[in-house]
C-alpha cells in the first residue's frame, strides 16, 4: 500500500506492507537509524518518536496508521550543527553511557519540556517512567533535563 | 523481530462505515484504535485478523462530556485525555488515580478506553474503574445500538459481548451527588500490570452509604465485581471496621492464580487491603475530607 508521511519536515511517499511497524519504516525504509529498536513490546522506550508533537512508541504503531501525520525523530533535534538544549544537557551532565536508550530519552524529555518548561525532578522521572536505561541509574538523565530547562529559560529571558 | 502476520488495512471514515466493513469481512476483521493491546497480540500471533479497520480518524468518538445525569466518554478517548480531564477529576477521581498507574505517559498518548475495555484483560485497570462506577457500555452493530452493564459486557478472559460486527462507541457513567471514588494498585514496577488493583465508589445519603461499587483487577479470570461486599456496604455508616469487613469479602470472593507476580495468598491479601484503602479514600473524598 502507498503511504505519505511527513518525517522531520519532509514529506515522503512509499509503497509498504500494511503490517510494517513505524520503527522499521523509520529505520529501514528511510534509513534514519537514530531511532532505536529495543524491546519490541512498548516497554523500553528506545523507539520513541514524536507523532504530531506527542511522544509515541514506534514499535507499537503501524506505519500505515501514520499516513497523513507528522513524525519527528531524534535526527530532527540538531539543526545546522547546533544541538538542541536537551542534547547539550545530556552531554554536559554525562546522561548516557552505552547510548542505546538515548534517542528515546531525548525525544521523550524534549516533549516534556515543550509541555512543561520547568519540571520538577519527580515530573521528569514520571515522564521517563516508560523509558528504560540500564547504565545511568537515571540520576544524570534527570540532571540533564534540568540543565536543558535552565538553559532554555535563560535563553528565553535574553530574547 | 516481532511482526504481525499479513493483513489488509483500511481507514474508517465513519462508525457506520466501520460496521459495514466488519459485516463484509464476516469475522475476519478487527477494529484497531490505539493499537497498544491489539498490535502486541498480533505480534505474538495470538490475534491474526485478515483485515484491520483503523478508527483513529473517527474524532467524533473522542470526547468526555456531561449529559444530564451522566458522564459520557467516547470510545476513542485516549488515556492521556482521561487523565487530564477536570470533569472526571471532579466527579470521578478514580479515573485519574488509575490513569497515573496505567502503563506510562507515552503509551497513554495512544491507548484508548474503548480498546482497553474490549481487550478484556482481567489485569487491566479501567475495567475495574468502570465496574465500580456502574458504567454502561454502548455497543453499535448492524442492527443498531444496545447498552450493556459491565456484568453483561465481560463473558470471559479476553472475551466480551462485542460481536464480530460490533463496535463500542461510548461509555456512560451515572453522575450522582455525594459520591466519590478511588483506585488502589500494587505493581512490580512502574508501568506494569497490577499484581492486584481495586476500584471503589461510594454514594452517600445523610452520612450513610446508600450504594457502593467495588471491583478487582488481576485477581480472577475477568474483572471481578464484589457484589457481596457492595450489598453488605449498602445502608451502613462508613467506618474503618466496615471497610475491613468489605476487604475480607473481597479477599474471599476473588479467584487469583499464582504466577510470577505473586502467590494466591499474597494476591488475596492485596485484594483485601486495597479494597479497604480504596473504600476509605473514596469515602473521605465524598465527605470532602481529602483533596481530590
Amino acid at each position: 500500500m502507498q503511504v505519505t508521511i511527513t518525517i522531520n519536515g519532509q514529506e515522503v511517499s512509499r509503497d509498504i506492507e500494511p503490517r510494517m511497524l513505524l520503527v522499521h519504516f523509520i529505520r529501514e525504509t528511510e534509513g534514519l537509524t537514530g531511532t532505536h529498536w529495543g524491546c519490541d513490546t512498548s516497554n523500553c522506550g528506545a523507539c520513541v518518536v514524536l507523532m504530531d508533537g506527542k511522544p509515541v512508541k514506534s514499535c507499537t504503531v503501524l506505519a500505515a496508521m501514520v499516513e497523513g501525520h507528522e513524525i519527528s525523530t531524534v535526527e530532527s533535534l540538531e539543526v545546522d550543527g547546533q544541538l538542541d538544549p536537551i542534547q547539550q544537557g545530556f552531554h554536559e551532565k554525562h546522561a548516557l553511557h552505552c547510548g542505546f536508550c538515548t534517542p528515546g530519552m531525548l525525544i521523550t524529555t524534549r516533549a516534556l519540556l515543550d509541555e512543561n518548561p520547568n519540571p520538577t525532578d519527580h515530573e521528569i522521572r514520571t515522564a521517563i517512567s516508560g523509558a528504560i536505561c540500564r547504565c545511568t541509574g537515571y540520576k544524570n538523565i534527570v540532571a540533564a533535563v534540568q540543565w536543558a530547562a535552565e538553559h532554555e529559560a535563560a535563553t528565553r529571558q535574553e530574547v | 523481530m516481532q511482526t504481525p502476520g499479513p493483513f489488509e488495512y483500511e481507514r474508517a471514515t465513519s462508525v457506520d462505515g466501520a460496521i459495514a466493513s466488519l459485516v463484509k469481512h464476516d469475522g475476519d476483521a478487527r477494529i484497531i484504535a490505539g493499537g497498544h493491546s491489539l498490535l502486541p497480540m498480533m505480534k505474538l500471533r495470538l490475534a491474526n485478523p485478515e483485515h484491520l479497520i483503523d478508527i483513529n480518524d473517527l474524532t467524533e468518538l473522542s470526547y468526555i462530556r456531561r449529559e444530564g445525569d451522566e458522564v459520557r466518554i467516547g470510545a476513542m478517548t485516549r488515556h492521556a485525555e482521561l487523565m487530564s480531564s477536570e470533569l472526571l477529576a471532579e466527579h470521578m477521581p478514580v479515573f485519574r488515580d488509575a490513569e497515573e498507574v496505567i502503563a506510562d505517559p507515552v503509551v497513554r498518548n495512544r491507548g484508548t478506553i474503548g480498546g482497553s475495555l474490549c481487550q478484556a484483560d482481567a489485569a487491566e485497570d479501567l475495567s475495574a474503574v468502570c465496574a465500580a462506577l456502574k458504567a454502561k457500555i454502548v455497543i453499535r452493530g448492524p442492527e443498531g445500538e444496545r447498552v450493556v452493564g459491565l456484568d453483561g459486557f465481560y463473558i470471559g478472559p479476553f472475551t466480551t459481548a462485542v460481536g464480530d460486527s460490533d463496535i463500542v462507541t461510548e461509555i456512560r457513567i451515572p453522575l450522582r451527588p455525594n459520591s466519590s471514588s478511588a483506585h488502589e494498585k500494587v505493581e512490580r514496577r512502574a508501568g506494569d500490570f497490577a499484581i492486584a488493583a481495586v476500584s471503589a465508589a461510594v454514594w452517600l445519603d445523610g452520612g450513610v452509604i446508600s450504594e457502593a461499587g467495588l471491583a478487582l483487577s488481576a485477581v480472577g479470570p475477568t474483572t471481578i465485581q464484589v457484589a457481596r461486599a457492595e450489598e453488605m456496604l449498602a445502608g451502613k455508616t462508613p467506618s474503618e471496621e466496615l471497610f475491613v469487613a468489605a476487604g475480607e469479602i473481597a479477599a474471599a470472593d476473588c479467584a487469583p492464580l499464582a504466577d510470577g507476580r505473586g502467590t494466591v495468598e499474597y494476591k488475596r491479601h492485596l485484594a483485601g487491603v486495597l479494597s479497604k484503602r480504596a473504600l476509605r479514600r473514596a469515602t473521605a473524598r465524598a465527605l470532602h475530607q481529602e483533596e481530590h
